[in-house]
């Protein structure tokens, strides 16, 4: 082309071109959009399963499903959610975009490893989707696969089984590349302390998944032992323990909390200074709370089993250190505030959602509190309560996280900007759908009402009818997002290298970064959080 | 940079590695026959932990890594210590 004024400067979406380029490439740019793609897809897929079950509940009585088949609606809900959607999530997507960027690297330790541990996932997501439709019964055992009912029903238990045993591996292998990268290659001058919060979150996020993750991978494997050549670990018919089942199952699944929140906390750590322009407040505490947030909460497995059976000593002490894991959770949002505090606050849709997630985030810990204690626990234990709990915790947290995460990298991944008005329209109607969604839910919950149940006394048709509104409308928010998003992929303005004033590395290179991201190897000379640097001018 | 720096060790000390990896592997099997009953698997877990210890330090060269790094490894041993101690302590008292 001769007209310079046209020409499209060479990015990492346009150096090379094709399908195949994509799915061969070890970017960790492209490897990350590909896990945003594939994320979007599945969660779609959920989210259509979820609307389907609240349209179950808008009625006592069956309406238009089984409840067999209810049952496999929030299993298979469940495993694509956790296992496909939010584990792998801020992580897989945001790490691989940007982890490298932020630290001064040109990709991550292992590129090689990283494209295989996305064919690993989707092998996994594949598997998963797949025990829906493969000869037999649908999986309707609920995502936590919980013996012994797992161990003997005749559903597709054991494709499920192995699809969550692949997608473990992913998640093994993207953390041990991400632990090494941060490790080995920082740019210059960058220390431990110079380094930003996103990438010390997926640091501390990191050690979970290659610390826990085994421990599923193992227990899953001993439940397909036990259906299939009958040894023993679970059932007590063959000498096992249905208990030590749910033991292992949650020494991974609550520090796997920890792995779907902590990125998410480190997003919002990167926007609330950029958009009050003024340092994080308590880098240090936030720094460590992570650390310690990652450390305490591979010991509060047991809330999760107060009533099934636990002794009384091992219950308290699991009640305890539950309630000190709200402390490294709570200073964190003591700093997020502190640092919108005498800021230049610049309420942009990013800094909307990071807000929001505070807001949620902060319902779902309270509630967390009731359930960590263990008299009122016993009192709401598996219902509805649990349910509208885990969802402000994970999609009021992580959910509304990674919706700040892309408002607030689009304009550096793609290099356009996306509509402020369609996306503050939509954060209206998502904010206002999840709470009418999920606050009867409580209510509920309190009142008596069990979870995984299709069918419900009619005292509890006002909330339901009123929760399976606030789905219609969430599903709205999710569809007018996205739709936003996608369509200023191509049609939006052009974004400017730092839309946002921002001064982490990733904003002082061209948006969208080239394919190495730097043309020279970034010298760090100052702390991360920097807004009167000459370097940032 | 110091992970770069060659640690070459010798036949004598990797074979003396290996006899001792049997040796323990010899007496972690002749415990089962021993009938300690509940403190079979504290002994076992024991054995395992100083295998897994000489392994890491002499095969995999933690002993040539900086301090950073072989306090974190500590620090993973403790995590699990820990975790199975608190298992345990639902299995003791119930």
């Amino acid at each position: 082309m001769n007209d310079s004024s046209t020409a499209v400067p060479l990015n990492f979406l346009n150096h090379k071109t094709g399908l195949w380029s994509w799915l061969s490439s070890t970017d960790h740019k492209r490897i990350g959009l590909l896990y945003l793609y594939s994320i979007t897809v599945f969660f779609c897929v959920a989210a259509v399963l979820g609307l389907l079950m609240k349209i179950e509940k808008f009625a006592p009585g069956q309406t238009i499903m089984t409840a067999q088949t209810y049952n496999g609606m929030f299993t298979i809900h469940g495993i694509i959610m956790i296992f496909i959607v939010v584990i792998p999530g801020l992580a897989a997507v945001f790490g691989n975009i940007l982890l490298p960027i932020m630290i001064g690297a040109k990709d991550v330790a292992f590129p090689k490893l990283n494209l295989f541990s996305w064919y690993v996932y989707i092998t996994g997501a594949f598997l998963g989707l797949y025990s829906q439709f493969a000869h037999g019964h649908v999986p309707d055992t609920g995502w936590t696969f919980y013996v012994p009912y797992s161990a003997e029903a005749t559903s597709n238990v054991v494709i499920a089984l192995t699809a969550a045993f692949v997608l473990g591996f992913a998640s093994i292998l993207t953390g041990l590349n991400f632990i090494v990268t941060i490790h080995r290659m920082r740019a210059p001058g960058m220390t431990w302390f110079r380094m930003p919060l996103f990438p010390w979150s997926l640091y501390a996020t990191a050690w979970i998944q290659i610390l826990a993750t085994p421990i599923i991978g193992i227990t899953l494997l001993m439940v397909i032992a036990e259906r299939t050549f009958q040894i023993g670990f679970f059932d007590p018919k063959l000498g096992g323990d249905p208990v030590l089942y749910q033991h292992l199952f949650w020494i991974y699944s609550h520090p796997a909390v920890y792995v779907m929140i902590l990125p998410a906390m480190g997003v919002v750590s990167e926007i609330f200074p950029t958009f009050s322009q003024k340092p994080i407040f308590g880098y240090g505490a936030i720094v460590f709370s992570s650390l310690a947030i990652a450390f305490v909460g591979y010991l509060v497995w047991g809330h999760h089993m107060y009533t099934s059976g636990m002794s009384y000593q091992a219950r308290w002490a699991f009640s305890l250190l539950t309630f000190l894991v709200a402390v490294p959770s709570a200073i964190k949002v003591f700093n997020w505030l502190s640092t919108m505090y005498g800021g230049s606050v610049d309420l942009k849709p990013p800094l909307l959602y990071a807000i929001s997630f505070i807001f949620l985030f902060s319902i779902g810990g309270f509630t967390g509190l009731t359930l960590g204690s263990l008299a009122t626990d016993i009192q709401v234990h598996n219902t509805e309560f649990i349910v509208a709990h885990f969802h402000y915790i994970i999609f009021g947290g992580m959910g509304f996280g990674f919706f700040a995460a892309i408002h607030y990298w689009y304009p550096k991944i793609y290099g356009r900007m996306y509509s402020n008005r369609w996306a503050y329209i939509a954060w209206g109607i998502l904010f206002t759908g999840f709470n009418i969604l999920y606050f009867p839910m409580f209510i509920m919950g309190i009142q008596g009402m069990p979870r995984r149940y299709f069918d419900y006394d009619p005292k509890f048709t006002l909330g339901q009818e009123i929760s399976s509104i606030g789905a219609f409308i969430l599903i709205i928010g999710l569809i007018a997002m996205i739709s936003n998003l996608v369509y200023h992929r191509r049609k939006g303005a052009i974004a400017p290298a730092n839309p946002w004033h921002g001064v982490t590395l990733e904003w002082q290179i061209p948006s969208p970064p080239p394919h190495e991201n730097f043309d020279e190897v970034p010298v760090i000379t100052h702390d991360p959080y920097v807004f009167d640097h000459p370097y940032t001018k | 940079m110091k992970n770069h720096d060659d640690h070459i060790t010798s036949y004598s000390l990797n074979w003396t590695v290996l006899i001792v990896l049997l040796i323990l592997t010899t007496i972690s099997i002749l415990a089962i026959k021993m009938h300690l009953g509940a403190y079979t698997v504290a002994l076992a877990l024991i054995l395992a932990s100083v295998k897994v210890t000489i392994v890491l330090t002499y095969f995999m060269h933690l002993k040539f890594e900086n301090l950073l790094l072989r306090l974190m490894v500590g620090g993973v041993f403790l995590l699990f210590a820990i975790v199975i101690v608190i298992t345990f302590i639902d299995y003791y008292f119930r």
